[in-house]
């Protein structure tokens, strides 16, 4: 049996309803028990108006250089033209609004540079008991320009009342980039205004005194450094006698980083304990922690007594040779992780050409092995122009006893394109000096361009101490590798552990790597970023 | 004939007045203005009395009455009951009723053979109400109100009720009282019709707001285009064969 599909369609009658009372005002007949308050439907849209008291006109304010929009108070919001948060916005500003209910609201078109939005809302309201009337109308909003105090900051010059400025006389970046850690991982940069890269060091600039003078005693509790105060006036009402200053809080980090080669002024050596004055900066922490390798004596050198009678290290770790270890021999002494062995080492680059060997006494004892390579500072032959090295030399207590060669750390053998899974976060900065111009745009002049591959070289080798230091890497916040550059690294790490793996029957020493349980997950930038 | 008036500024002009076949109470008022629109209209034919009830004006929504009799709350002091009884006529009977709903014109809706009172009014009042009245008394709600006294007006040729009324209440209704029945508003939209209007057999008085409308309405169902106030007696003759026959 086939379905007849044009068949018509019986549609069950609607009840009539029939009409019981005249309108009051026109006469017509209308169903009373339904009709509100003895009123036609059209009486009633003739009548009633629901929009009284609600806005038709009204300001919006926007910023020209940012295009955000006031949010009264004081928020400036980012909107686009016909957006939602833009609708939200100018719904929020009409008076009235909130006593009616809105059923629907929307754009009408205007060319932007009228400098017009226009909108069209329908709402509803009870009229009477139990009639609610629905009416739609449009509002129109002069968009007015007026700067946001962001804006107005940042056009302004001299915003800031208190500056930072931190120093390091030293040729590498190394401590600024660990402190740059440290203070990402404390949020202690959250109140600056404005961060700029100087020569030898960073400024951080801040609106207050107080901002300024928490970052100052942060970095005592960071960095061995000492500090000074200065003020400038800027301005003074001799009615109230008020005034206005600007503060710089100088501060200046002593010049000796870890692994460094440090010779000591003999007297200072000699109230130290009475240790070696040629030692081997091993930490630095509050303080200068200085190390003998000879004898595993160590000494603390207070921050407060180094500015008595500062020095200069002797050399950094530019300077450092590779060695390889003939042989390697425990003496049984030990201090904390250190152990006192006494190797023979030849240099690297004299392996095949001749049998020269150098004997020391080395703190590595319970990390190097025969074979390995081996970082040190090779003293004979090397020509220091340094005062206390020149007493040292003189001097009939330790002038015989300056070893040949001072080991300093394990040499890891790393490929040239190292991939790690992990990261650490950067701050922003501002470059002061042309010279150090910033790094994302394509150098242009030769100095630049060295400038930029001092900074490649100096980061690459903070990145390498951090994988190598377990104790630093305590106090930095380490991330892993966004989802998709960590499926790229996958490929090419598998490729590498092929090759670390050869490396390791070869020479044993596998470059250090960093657990991924350690690593923190980037929440926020995932969500700023994508 | 429907004319329109203002108590004071008020459209509610059943609040402040009573009228009926055989005289009309009438609040005292800042000014005659009230009390001269029923002069015109009603001078030698029925008594106008100026009268308070308990010191108010309300005197509408606190009496009841019709051609036979009136009835006054408790409250109504004993000077202004002797004062009614020498203006009205020998012929009403006026009683004193204890009963606790107090504003016996809104509980209490008649004409000359029929009141539809509130549901729960006292057995006691109901019997008064039947006997100084003279009229058969039902306990009803207008569109589900128990204030039929407000919510109607009645006379003995039709009545106005609620304009919610729905058909079924209107014609439930129409068949208690033996008077055509339509559901309508005063004052422009107002459902206390009760309120707002007096009316008896020849004359209908409104608020001044009340539109044409609901003018030509008021006339329409109240008959008094045809009716001329000597008319009065013969359609109540006529009426109480009509109830006489039906009960």
């Amino acid at each position: 049996m086939s379905m007849d599909l044009d068949a018509p369609v019986y549609l069950q009658q609607q009840e009539q309803v029939a009409a019981t009372i005249l309108c009051c005002n026109c006469g017509a007949p209308i169903d009373g028990t339904v009709a509100a308050g003895a009123l036609c439907t059209d009486c009633i849209r003739l009548s009633v108006d629901v929009t009284q008291g609600i806005q038709r006109e009204a300001t919006l304010h926007c910023c020209k250089d940012c295009e955000r929009w006031l949010q009264p108070p004081t928020s400036w919001v980012v909107a686009a033209l016909e957006s939602k948060e833009l609708l939200a916005l100018c719904l929020r500003r009409l008076k009235g609004l909130n006593k009616v209910r809105i059923i629907d609201a929307s754009f009408i078109w205007t060319e932007p540079h009228s400098r017009r939005i226009r909108m069209k809302i329908t709402i509803q309201q009870e009229a009477f008991v139990g009639t609610i009337v629905q009416q739609q109308f449009e509002v129109e909003f002069v968009v007015a320009s007026q700067q946001c105090p962001d804006c107005q900051k940042s056009f302004t010059p001299n915003t800031w009342r208190a500056s930072v400025q931190v120093r390091q006389k030293v040729p590498h970046k190394r401590t600024f980039l660990y402190l740059e850690q440290v203070i990402l991982k404390h949020g202690a940069h959250s109140e600056t205004v404005n961060i700029k890269e100087a020569p030898n060091g960073l400024d951080f600039y801040f609106s207050a005194r107080n901002s300024a003078e928490k970052m100052v005693e942060f970095l005592h509790s960071i960095v061995p450094c000492t500090s000074k105060k200065s003020e400038e006036l800027i301005s003074m009402d001799i009615h109230t006698s008020s005034r206005s200053f600007k503060f710089s809080f100088s501060i200046e980090i002593i010049p000796i980083c870890k692994d460094d080669l440090v010779a000591m002024p003999l007297k200072l050596a000699r109230s130290l304990g009475n240790i070696s004055p040629l030692t081997l900066c091993h930490r630095v922490g509050n303080s200068v922690n200085l190390i003998d390798p000879q004898t595993l004596q160590t000494c603390e050198v207070p921050t407060a007594i180094y500015w008595r009678n500062p020095f200069k290290n002797l050399a950094d770790i530019t300077e450092l040779r590779e060695f390889i270890v003939m042989d390697i021999e425990s003496t049984g002494k030990s201090n904390g992780r250190y152990l006192l062995s006494e190797v023979t080492v030849a240099r690297a680059s004299d392996l095949g050409r001749n049998d020269v060997t150098y004997f020391t006494r080395s703190h590595l004892g319970n990390v190097i092995h025969v074979g390995d390579s081996v970082l040190g500072y090779h003293l004979t032959g090397a020509n220091y122009n340094n005062d206390e090295f020149t007493a040292i030399e003189e001097s009939h207590q330790y002038g015989s006893r300056i070893p040949d060669v001072v080991l300093v750390k394990k040499h890891y053998t790393r490929s040239k394109k190292s991939k790690r899974n992990w990261r650490l976060k950067r701050m922003a900065r501002e470059y002061e000096e042309e010279a150090t111009a910033p790094v994302v745009n394509v150098p242009t002049t030769k100095k630049q361009e060295q400038e930029q591959a001092r900074m490649e070289q100096d980061y690459e080798m903070f990145l390498r101490d951090v994988e190598e230091d377990q104790e630093l890497r305590q106090t930095l916040d380490l991330y892993k590798v966004r989802q998709q550059q960590a499926q790229d690294h996958q490929m090419e790490m598998d490729e590498e552990d092929d090759e670390d793996e050869e490396d390791g029957l070869e020479g044993g020493h596998a470059v250090p790597k960093i657990n991924m349980d350690d690593l923190l997950e980037d929440f926020d930038e995932l969500n700023m970023g994508e | 004939m429907a004319v329109r008036a203002q108590f004071e500024n008020s459209n509610e002009v059943g609040v402040f007045s009573c009228l009926t076949n055989a005289y009309a109470i009438v609040a005292v008022g800042g000014s005659e203005n009230f009390y001269s629109v029923f002069e015109s209209e009603l001078q030698d034919v029925i008594p106008i009395c100026h009268a308070t009830i308990a010191g108010t004006r309300i005197v509408g929504r606190l009496v009841v009455g019709n051609r036979k009799g009136l009835l006054v709350p408790t409250t109504t002091t004993d000077q202004e009951l002797q004062h009614l009884r020498n203006t009205l006529p020998d012929s009403v009977k006026i009683q004193r009723i204890e009963e606790r709903l107090s504003a016996l014109g809104n509980v209490i809706c008649c004409n000359d053979h029929v009141a539809i009172v509130h549901p729960d009014l006292e057995r006691e009042t109901e019997e008064i109400i039947a006997d100084v009245l003279g009229v058969e008394v039902f306990r009803q709600t207008v569109a589900d109100n128990v204030l039929t006294g407000s919510y109607m007006a009645l006379s003995n040729s039709g009545g106005i009720v609620h304009p919610k009324t729905s058909i079924r209440d209107q014609d439930e209704l129409s068949s208690l009282l033996q008077v055509p029945l339509v559901a309508g508003s005063v004052n422009r939209g107002s459902a206390v019709v009760g309120a707002g209007m007096v009316v008896n057999d020849w004359l209908a008085i409104t608020g001044l707001d009340t539109t044409a409308t609901e003018l030509s309405v008021v006339e329409s169902v109240f008959r008094l285009g045809e009716m001329a106030p000597g008319g009065a007696g013969a359609a109540g003759v006529n009426k109480d064969s009509i109830v006489e026959s039906f009960y």
